[in-house]
Parts: structure tokens; C-alpha cells; sequence
């Protein structure tokens, strides 16, 4: 594809297999990447090939097929880096499970060895639970004060009150777009008053990362959790970025094989950054796909997917309001900027398990529920909603047919 | 769309609309019991009174979707005033219908029914009156924990006031 110019849906579609089956005799919709993306055929291809020819553990053997497998998952670390901006990608990238686990290493590692009973940590009312539980065990553990950037009725963070609520604090833990709003949070303006308070700046990136153009040096932030799957990648596999020194001051999070400079029987001194993060056989098939949906994602254009689903985002919120008014409410706030295509509805009375159980009969997959951020339903005053979420391979058919499936509901619930 | 129809049938979506046996009775002497989805946020309260080995009262309170709502109307409805074992009998019935073993039932944490779908048990749908309606629930295993939310509930309900008796 060509990389200039708008971005050319209909050759995306044809890069991802699942989009060609049927379900309920109809064509997949698929409006649910923001819980889990589709994979492009070349990040199939990649991990296939990776365990057709060359599978080994890495770090290990002195065979060519291990060296051959340490350098694609050492290469994947370093494309990763390099595609969020680190200064240094070699060492700043420690591989997890996937965001929830990164965000647990930093409350767990950084948290325990720099936080101590009474000390702040700012978080929002938006937060994911995997960016808000780990610190609830931290507060419960130890102690530590937990302190919420409110919500506004926009659904953007309230930041009048920043600096008061930054003050004395010790880190922030903060999301750079809500699962649940689409709203796109201005990291780079917290995290330079969070640093003028001497703070530290957590970010999870599950959401923002896939969606919009990433450098880290620009969001100011100190440490950046996201997982692959989201992005184009496989399930399995995370990523921790934090800055080098950070990561260097850190004591390791997980035990056991590959993160040690030497074991006895009554001391053990860990691996440099980031290996003493990596205990046990990594996820290496899965790092090697994450490389290669790296590699779409640059190959296809970070801007232009951008545009493309901001186009989308706004096209889909005028459709729904000019098709329902009132009767359809998409929580988050207007199409603009700070607005990314997570779009959670609500139609009018009817509740989103139905909503998403009338939606599968036209094929198309929205999610029902809470979204993980219990405290922000909460907030709105909803106990669910049905999210339709877009991705780079949505396009305006897909949310006609949404809109045919919610004028449905309406016959069945009328 | 056949399987909706199937779905949501029209007892479902009365129930649904107008809920009967809305609210909650005063405890003591109702025994008080929640039941709660984690996976959608649903939430049913039961308040069941006991008396003489009966179930005299019952109300029902909490919020949730169509299948939930009206699953607990249903069962507020066929239960109210039937004898404790009448109920049991209705409940293991019920669940026959759902194809949901009495173990995962009752421990509410794995009743998506999916592994016992290829074994059903013969279920008398006549004895279920209204309550057959919810049988398209099946077809929709991810749907049958909204269906036995208030169900989950009432067994719950029901051991806890025999303890305290």
C-alpha cells in the first residue's frame, strides 16, 4: 500500500483473515478491538514460520536455531522500542504477559521499593482495574494513600484541581485514553505538573498505544504499560517501557530462570535491566508477532490510521445521533480531538446484554458490560453499557449495520 | 430472526416490563440474599419469608437484563407460596431445563452450561408452566447465568434459612 494518501480500507480488510467469515449467515462486524484487535495474516505467517523453522529457547543454547531465535526476540524488543519512541530500546522494553501484568511489575517492583506507608499515589476515576487493583493491594499492604483525578460530565478528566491533588504525591497512575469513553487524556500536561511535584509517571497505554501516534520522550512519561493483542499483535505478550535508570534502580518483580547473574543457596544477585524483569521461558513466538504487527502498523502508517479512525469516530457519531436523537446516548466526549472511536452506548432503556444479544443476530460483535472500570459505570450512572469500538479495518458499512442492528432492538424491546 | 424470537418471547418481555413481586419485605422476619454477575455487573435481591415449610413470601429487587429481570419475575411468581420441597422440586427442574448440573448451580461460578450441553436430562416442561419460556435461554450458554442469577439466589436463600432454623 502506498503511504501516502488516505488510508485505503478496503485493501486493510483484506489483510485480516477473520474478516471474511460469516456468522448468523452474515458478514463479521467486527466493533470490538478495543477488548482484543484482529491479527493481520503477516503476524499469522510470522509466528508460524518462527515455529516451523526456527523455535529454540533464547538466551541458552549455543545451537543455530537458539541464536537464530534470541536475535528475533531481542530484534522484536528493540522494534517495539524503537516504534514508542525509547531512547534506548535495547534496555529500556521488558516483555510481561500483557499490560495488566506490566502495570502490577510497577506497583509490585517500583512501588514497593520507593513507597512506604502514608505516600500518594494520584489515580483517576477512568482508570482500567488492571491500573487501579494492583494499587488497592498496594494500599492494603502497605499503606499508601490513593487519591482520584475526577471525571467531568464530558467524561474528560477534571484538572482544575491538579495541582493540589499532585501535591506531596509520589507517583501518577494515569491512562492515556479510557476504554470506556474514548477519551484522550493530556499526559504530556499532567505528567510536567506531576514531575514539578517530584512524582512519578505511570502510564497505561492499552488503549492510546494502538490507536494514536506514540513517543514517549513527548508524553513525558516514566513508565508506559500496553499489550500486544490490542495493536495487531497475538494474546500472550505485553510490554513494560520505562526509562533505563528507573528500570535499573528496580528490584525484580517475578523469580526464576533467565533473570539471575548468579544463584546460592542463600542469595541470589539479578540479571541487568531489562532481563532481570523476564523470569522463566518469555513469550517468544509471541514477541515475534508483536514484530511483525509493529511492522504493519509502521508499514500501513501510524497517521494515517489515525485519521482513518478519527474520520470513522466522527461519522459514527453523527449517524447515531442523526438516526436516534435522544433515544441513543454514546457516553465520552464529542468528536474532536480528544476523542478516539471507543464508543460505550446506551439505547434506551433496554440493557446492554440485550443490545448485544439483538447486535450478534447482524453479525456484529460490540461488547457488553462493565469494561473493567466498575468506579467510572459508577460515575455515569449506568451498570452497563454496550461498546462498539473501532479499529483499522472498520469502516463506515460497519457502522450502518450497527445502527440497522440498534434499529432492530427497538422492534424487539419497542 | 427466529433465534431471537426464540429468546426473547413475549412472557419474557411482559415479565421484563412489568416485574412482578417487585420489592423487598422487611428483615427480620425475611431472610435477605443477594446474587450478583461479576461479569456484567447484574443484581438481584431476594427477600424470602419461611414459614411452616413454606415459602410465604417473596420479593425481588435489583437490576439487571431482560433474561435476568425476567428469570427472577418467573420464579418469584412460581414459587410464592409452594412448599419448601415444591420448590426444590421446581428449582432441580429448572435446572434440568438449563442444562446445568445441581453442583454448578449452586456454586454459581461456572453455570454457562457449555459442557453440559450434549447431556441433557429429561425435563417435564409442563411442570414448569410459564418458566418453559426461558428454554431458548439454552441456545445462548453465555446467556443461561443471566437466566439462573435469581435461581443461584433462592438456593442460596433457601440453605441459609434452614441453617438458621
Amino acid at each position: 500500500m502506498s503511504l501516502t494518501g488516505p488510508l485505503d480500507v478496503e485493501v486493510v480488510r483484506k489483510d485480516f483473515p477473520l474478516l471474511t467469515r460469516t456468522v448468523h449467515d452474515r458478514p463479521v462486524v467486527y466493533l470490538d478491538s478495543a477488548s482484543s484487535s484482529l491479527q493481520p495474516r503477516t503476524v499469522l505467517a510470522a509466528m508460524d514460520r518462527y515455529y516451523e523453522t526456527t523455535h529454540a529457547n533464547v538466551h541458552r543454547g549455543v545451537y543455530a536455531t537458539a541464536e537464530e531465535s534470541t536475535a528475533l526476540y531481542e530484534g522484536a524488543r528493540r522494534k517495539i522500542g524503537t516504534f514508542i519512541g525509547a531512547v534506548d530500546p535495547k534496555r529500556e522494553i521488558v516483555f510481561t504477559k500483557n499490560a495488566t501484568e506490566a502495570l502490577n511489575l510497577v506497583a509490585n517492583s517500583w512501588g514497593r521499593a520507593n513507597l512506604k506507608a502514608g505516600d500518594v499515589v494520584v489515580l483517576t476515576e477512568m482508570e482500567h482495574h488492571s491500573n487501579l487493583v494492583p494499587w488497592l493491594i498496594l494500599s492494603q499492604a502497605i499503606g499508601i494513600e490513593l487519591r482520584y483525578l475526577p471525571v467531568d460530565a464530558h467524561g474528560r478528566l477534571d484538572l482544575c484541581d491538579l495541582d493540589r491533588v499532585l501535591d506531596g504525591a509520589s507517583a501518577v497512575a494515569v491512562s492515556a485514553m479510557s476504554n470506556v469513553l474514548g477519551t484522550i487524556s493530556p499526559i504530556p500536561f499532567i505528567a510536567e505538573a506531576a514531575h514539578r511535584h517530584g512524582a512519578v509517571v505511570v502510564v497505561d497505554g492499552a488503549q492510546s498505544v494502538p490507536h494514536l501516534v506514540t513517543d514517549v520522550k513527548a508524553l513525558g512519561a516514566d513508565f508506559l504499560a500496553f499489550s500486544a493483542h490490542k495493536m495487531q499483535g497475538p494474546t500472550g505478550i505485553g510490554v513494560l517501557w520505562a526509562r533505563r535508570e528507573l528500570l535499573e534502580a528496580m528490584p525484580p518483580f517475578l523469580g526464576g530462570g533467565g533473570m539471575i547473574l548468579d544463584v546460592a543457596l542463600d542469595r541470589f544477585s539479578p540479571a541487568e535491566a531489562p532481563w532481570k524483569f523476564e523470569a522463566g521461558t518469555p513469550p517468544i513466538a509471541e514477541a515475534v508477532g508483536l514484530a511483525a504487527a509493529v511492522d504493519y502498523l509502521t508499514g500501513t502508517g501510524m497517521e494515517r490510521i489515525v485519521a482513518h479512525e478519527r474520520a470513522l469516530t466522527t461519522y459514527a457519531l453523527g449517524a447515531l445521533q442523526e438516526r436516534f436523537g435522544d433515544e441513543c446516548t454514546v457516553f465520552g466526549p464529542p468528536a474532536g480531538g480528544d476523542r478516539a472511536g471507543v464508543l460505550s452506548l446506551a439505547y434506551r432503556d433496554v440493557h446492554a446484554h440485550d443490545l448485544a444479544q439483538v447486535l450478534d443476530q447482524f453479525g456484529v460483535c460490540v461488547r457488553p458490560g462493565h469494561h473493567c472500570a466498575k468506579p467510572l459505570m459508577r460515575r455515569l450512572g449506568v451498570s452497563a453499557t454496550a461498546r462498539a469500538s473501532i479499529g483499522l479495518y472498520n469502516d463506515e458499512s460497519d457502522i450502518d449495520t450497527l445502527i440497522e442492528g440498534l434499529a432492530h432492538v427497538g422492534t424487539v424491546f419497542g | 430472526m427466529p433465534d431471537l424470537e426464540e429468546l426473547y418471547r413475549e412472557i419474557i418481555l411482559d415479565h421484563y416490563r412489568s416485574p412482578r413481586n417487585r420489592g423487598e419485605l422487611p428483615t427480620p422476619p425475611a431472610h435477605r440474599v443477594e446474587g450478583f454477575n461479576p461479569l456484567c455487573g447484574d443484581e438481584v435481591v431476594l427477600s424470602l419469608e419461611v414459614s411452616d415449610g413454606r415459602l410465604s413470601d417473596i420479593k425481588i429487587a435489583g437490576s439487571g437484563c431482560s433474561i435476568s429481570q425476567s428469570s427472577g419475575s418467573l420464579m418469584s411468581a412460581a414459587v410464592k407460596g409452594k412448599s419448601i420441597e415444591e420448590v426444590r422440586e421446581l428449582i432441580k427442574v429448572f435446572k434440568a431445563m438449563m442444562s446445568v448440573h445441581e453442583a454448578s448451580l449452586a456454586d454459581g461460578d461456572r453455570t454457562t452450561g457449555v459442557e453440559d450441553a450434549s447431556e441433557p436430562e429429561p425435563v417435564d416442561l409442563a411442570s414448569l408452566g410459564e418458566l418453559a419460556a426461558l428454554q431458548g435461554v439454552v441456545k445462548f450458554p453465555v446467556r443461561i447465568k443471566c437466566a439462573t442469577l435469581s435461581w443461584n439466589a433462592l438456593v442460596q436463600g433457601l440453605d441459609e434459612a434452614a441453617e438458621g432454623s
